[in-house]
């Protein structure tokens, strides 16, 4: 177990705090109309915003998320010293070719919907190392490129079973500095695979819920803190049967998540949107973190954040050759200092 | 007991804790998962086959009166309710009656022509070579491999035991 700023099993305790500089979240109509409209900094009026095609409106969205937020910080993309930013389709095109665009030293990433919490991490660890001053974290995703990608043509007349989620159309920015008006991300705790055999591509939620236990758990016991520390603790998207099923696991591991536990994938869609178990994608927890949680933050609700980013790590390919969908979930500490 | 059989025995425990883990999360799955409403479902895809159905048969009966042999009636009849089934795919309302109907608008020929239409409008943007015509057929694939193969060995077969 090495490393000076590690503590316990596999929780980075930044020595320096890095700090939120400024965020930005752009969302589709279905977000736009759902319990936290007032918040998103863009609602665009359709999925396309005027591309030929959705994948190339994703790409739009994630560059003007990432511009977005370095103009809130009132600086200028050359000030940003890397960026890391992933998506859901294949070869993250939406990554590169917003990178394209927005031309800084690029990592790209896949950590399906965990994707923000990893670039988070990652941008953490650069600052905080001493290796840049300001570095970006950005994640996009959209309703109907995922479904060409991992589902079925959007026209077809199946119908979707209630465990399936709905990917959320939209993209997240935040960007991380030495300073700034917060909230500071102080540990980091970051996710093993984790696979209980659950086949089910459109039961995501229970194919993530034991990874999403896990990093809670072992971020607790590295840290030696119980969940009430927290004001929120707050997954992805594990949406309403996976956080029904982290909320058991962790009860059988004596840790009561019931006071202070939600779940992005439930507090971005309203019932009546009909979306099934809640809202998914990478997007789902980069929109909600970008706007709702650390407006929240800084308006003095929650002093303390226990973020955690959720992935299904599968391919349809995968799927189709009968494996089961592994899970991994990374934590991220929030806290108003 | 050397080491090889320690370790063996210690990977064979391994997955076997492992396998009963997984099956207790499964359990814990099962309980909390939304019961499906077979009912409402059954019903539903009862009435909406039904009716595509009943409203194919009128419309052979009204080709029939008309003056069609019943052949041709039948085929005209299966070519209106494929238009039908892409006309409707194509403005975007087939697959509102899909989520309502499930297999009631799968099942019937209409359905079969939403499987072919909506993948061929949504690879359009891949062109149509690469994107319509390669990618037509991902859905109903399955369905024409095996129709055709079915058909063939039952023809085979007829034919041996005339």
């Amino acid at each position: 177990m090495g490393g000076t700023k590690r503590i316990g099993q596999r929780t980075i305790q930044f020595a320096d705090p890095p700090s939120v500089v400024a965020t930005a979240s752009i969302v589709g109509p279905k977000e736009g109309e759902g319990p936290l409209a007032d918040s998103f900094d863009k609602i665009i009026q359709d999925t396309y915003y005027g591309e030929k095609s959705w994948e190339k409106a994703e790409t739009k969205m994630l560059a003007e998320a990432v511009n977005m937020s370095i103009k809130k910080a009132g600086l200028t993309p050359g000030d940003v010293d890397y960026l890391f930013a992933g998506d859901l389709l294949n070869q993250t095109i939406s990554a590169n070719y917003a990178a394209r665009q927005l031309s800084m030293p690029f990592f790209g990433l896949y950590g399906a919907c965990s994707t923000m919490y990893e670039g988070i991490t990652l941008a953490a660890i650069l600052i905080d190392g001493g290796y840049a001053d300001r570095v970006a974290a950005a994640t996009s995703s959209h309703h109907d490129t995922a479904e060409r990608q991992y589902r079925y043509p959007t026209e077809l007349g199946t119908q979707r079973p209630m465990t399936a989620q709905w990917t959320v159309t939209g993209a997240g920015a935040i960007l991380l500095g030495k300073s700034g008006p917060g909230p500071k991300i102080t540990h980091a705790t970051v996710g093993k695979v984790i696979d209980q055999g659950v086949k089910d591509p459109s039961d995501m939620g229970s194919a993530m819920a034991p990874a999403a236990t896990d990093t809670i758990i072992t971020h607790l016991q590295d840290t030696g803190r119980s969940p009430d520390y927290y004001d929120l603790i707050v997954t992805g998207d594990l949406a309403h049967i996976g956080k029904a099923l982290t909320e058991q696991l962790a009860q059988q591991q004596n840790i009561d998540l019931s006071n202070n536990y939600t779940d992005c994938g439930v507090l971005i869609y309203d019932p009546s949107q009909d979306v099934h178990a809640g809202g998914s994608g990478c997007a789902c927890s980069a929109v909600v973190t970008c706007s709702y949680l650390l407006e929240e933050m800084i308006a003095g609700k929650y002093k303390r954040i226990l973020g955690l980013g959720t992935g299904a790590l599968m391919s349809p390919l995968s799927s189709q050759q009968g494996e089961s969908i592994p899970g991994i979930g990374h934590a991220v500490v929030f806290e108003m200092m | 007991m050397g080491t090889n059989e320690g370790g063996l025995l210690d990977k064979q425990f391994q997955k076997a804790k492992q396998q009963a883990e997984q099956q207790k999360y499964q359990q814990m799955v099962q309980s909390v998962k939304p019961k499906q409403t077979w009912l409402k479902n059954a019903i539903a895809a009862f009435v909406v086959g039904g009716a595509i159905t009943a409203f194919a048969q009128v419309i052979q009966n009204i080709l029939q009166a008309v003056g069609l042999a019943q052949k041709e009636a039948g085929t005209t009849t299966l070519v209106i309710m494929v238009f039908l089934g892409a006309f409707f795919t194509g403005l975007g309302i087939y697959d509102n009656l899909g989520k309502f109907a499930g297999a009631g608008s799968i099942v019937p020929i209409t359905g079969f022509a939403n499987s072919i239409v909506s993948p061929a409008l949504e690879f359009k943007r891949e062109g149509f070579v690469y994107g319509v015509a390669a990618k037509m057929f991902t859905i109903a694939g399955p369905v024409l491999v095996y129709g055709f193969l079915i058909s063939v060995i039952i023809g085979l077969i007829a034919f041996i035991f005339q």
